[in-house]
């Protein structure tokens, strides 16, 4: 399978792996699992007050584009506000990393960890 | 370490060609280029005694004569020929046939079909370690089974099948017996009398021959096994499969069989010392892996591995330049994992993060080492980002 320099580089080198404390009420967390093939994704944002995205970590157990994808995500949602996050689709991940046809759909559980990981942040803080 | 890469650890995909099977090969890619059929001239005659000369190498490695041997374009189609040429043939006696749900897709698939055309198949289940027992079998048989098809050999796990004692027991109740030997051929030694074999299917491209040509083994007495042909034309290979003989191809399956019963005693102690390095290696480096197929009743070439908690095309695309394969759903067009490792009931975890090493003639101390130097590395990698190794380490 072809992958390109730019989803490569997103997997050989993940950009904000790891974790934050989850009770901490600025940081909205996300566990995804791919009902089609069962990868799993981790992501949290750290968002402040007015709804713009300061910090990000994720993890990942997948393949090399669901890595790839949890990465570039990370590195997109840094300084958008909660509405930009949400405007980010897999179509989006999938076309700026070039993902193969067959692996397009390993970047939709990272569309849906952000738009999960935001309604955390604002189920803990009362905006929902 | 000096090792040249990329390693080739996929030798259950396909083997490179042997130089010698190439030599042999060359002259009827080029001056001896005549259709074995043709009766009424020398280029004819040539060729038709280079496929005789190969049709006795080819059967003899499984104790079998030059007769018994089919000549197909490779496994698949040896195993197509034989289950759907049996349904056919014996129609008439009953339509029940006994598989394993570890098969092939080459037999599981034409088995399906034929349950779709009025014949009842039983997928048997195997052990944990991938062994379908005789006693199983025998639970199994209805007055109206016709075939029993039981692979020899695993081509994902390794595990070797009880062979002789199914063979016995498809004797002692006058029912068919054949055997997808694809991975076993050249590997691990068979006897077609001694085990009670009545259809044997074999792949040169497994045992260092080239791609497009393979064998049946039909019986021909005790019982002498009629089948329905599959594929309908002149009448070659004592009207059971039509088509112009692929001569170089015949000549160089012949050759690698020829090798490989000389050799293969000596190749397989060697590799399975290196099989057993590249797993112990393995294992006491890194936690959490656990071994898929039987711990000793296994071709000596194959080792596959899960590692919890890292998805295995990940672990690929980590090690890009080490061969393997894995059984991760990730990799199949269908998004299931590997129909083997579940039918051995290994869960969708496991399977999505399991790797097969197959090695072969060509591999060395220095390349398992590497090989477990790169494993131990891209499962520590791929670890220290993984959410469930996180959750199962957390306490």
């Amino acid at each position: 399978m072809f992958f390109s320099e730019k989803m490569l580089d997103h997997f050989e080198h993940p950009r904000n792996v790891g974790s934050m404390d989850e009770a901490d009420l600025s940081v909205g967390t996300a566990t995804i699992t791919a009902t089609q093939c069962g990868d799993v994704t981790k992501l949290q944002l750290r968002i402040s007050d007015d709804g713009r995205i300061v910090d990000t970590r994720f993890k990942t157990f997948g393949c090399g584009a669901a890595i790839a994808s949890g990465s570039l995500a990370t590195e997109w949602l840094k300084g958008k506000t909660v509405e930009e996050a949400l405007a980010i689709t897999n179509a989006h991940i999938a076309q700026e990393l070039e993902l193969p046809p067959a692996k397009v759909h390993c970047s939709v559980m990272t569309e849906e960890a952000v738009r999960d990981a935001v309604n955390d942040w604002k189920k803990k803080n009362g905006k929902l | 370490m000096d090792v040249k890469t990329p390693i080739y650890m996929d030798h259950n995909a396909t083997t490179p060609l042997d130089s010698r099977v190439l030599d042999a090969m060359m002259p009827y890619l080029t001056e001896a280029f005549g259709n074995a059929a043709s009766h009424s001239h020398s280029f004819g005659w040539k060729a038709e005694a280079a496929v005789e000369t190969a049709r006795e190498q080819i059967g003899k490695i499984i104790a079998a004569e030059a007769k018994d041997m089919v000549i197909t374009s490779g496994a698949t189609e040896a195993n197509n020929l034989a289950i759907k040429g049996v349904a056919e043939m014996y129609a008439e006696k009953g339509r029940h046939i006994i598989t394993s749900a570890i098969e092939h897709h080459a037999v599981l698939d034409p088995c399906k079909y034929l349950a779709q055309h009025g014949y009842t198949i039983t997928f048997l289940k195997p052990d944990k370690f991938g062994v379908v027992s005789a006693e199983q079998v025998a639970a199994a048989l209805t007055d109206g089974t016709i075939l029993i098809s039981i692979m020899a050999a695993n081509n994902e796990i390794g595990t070797l099948a009880p062979v002789a004692q199914i063979g016995a027991l498809a004797k002692s109740k006058g029912v068919l017996f054949h055997s997808d030997a694809t991975q076993a051929v050249g590997k691990v030694h068979l006897d077609v009398e001694a085990m009670g074999i009545d259809l044997l299917s074999m792949s040169a491209h497994k045992l260092y021959g080239p791609k497009g040509v393979g064998a049946l083994y039909v019986r021909r007495r005790n019982p002498r096994v009629k089948l329905a042909c599959q594929m309908h034309g002149g009448g070659h290979e004592r009207g059971m499969r039509s088509g112009t003989l692929n001569v170089p191809g015949i000549v160089g399956f012949g050759k690698a069989c020829q090798i490989a019963a000389e050799e293969m005693t000596a190749d397989a102690a060697r590799i399975a010392a290196l099989r057993d390095r590249l797993e112990k290696g393995i294992m006491s480096a890194v936690d959490f892996v656990t071994l898929n197929g039987h711990p000793t009743q296994r071709l000596p070439n194959t080792l596959n591995l899960s590692f919890a908690y890292v998805e295995g095309e990940a672990l690929m695309l980590k090690m890009r330049d080490v061969a393997v394969s894995t059984g991760s759903a990730c990799t199949s067009a269908s998004l299931e994992p590997s129909h083997v490792l579940a039918g051995i009931g290994v869960g969708d975890d496991l399977a999505h993060s399991s790797l097969r090493f197959s090695l072969g003639k060509s591999t060395t101390e220095g390349e398992v080492d590497y090989v477990i130097a790169k494993v131990v590395t891209a499962v520590q990698q791929l670890r220290e980002m993984s959410p469930l190794y996180e959750i199962a380490t957390k306490k």
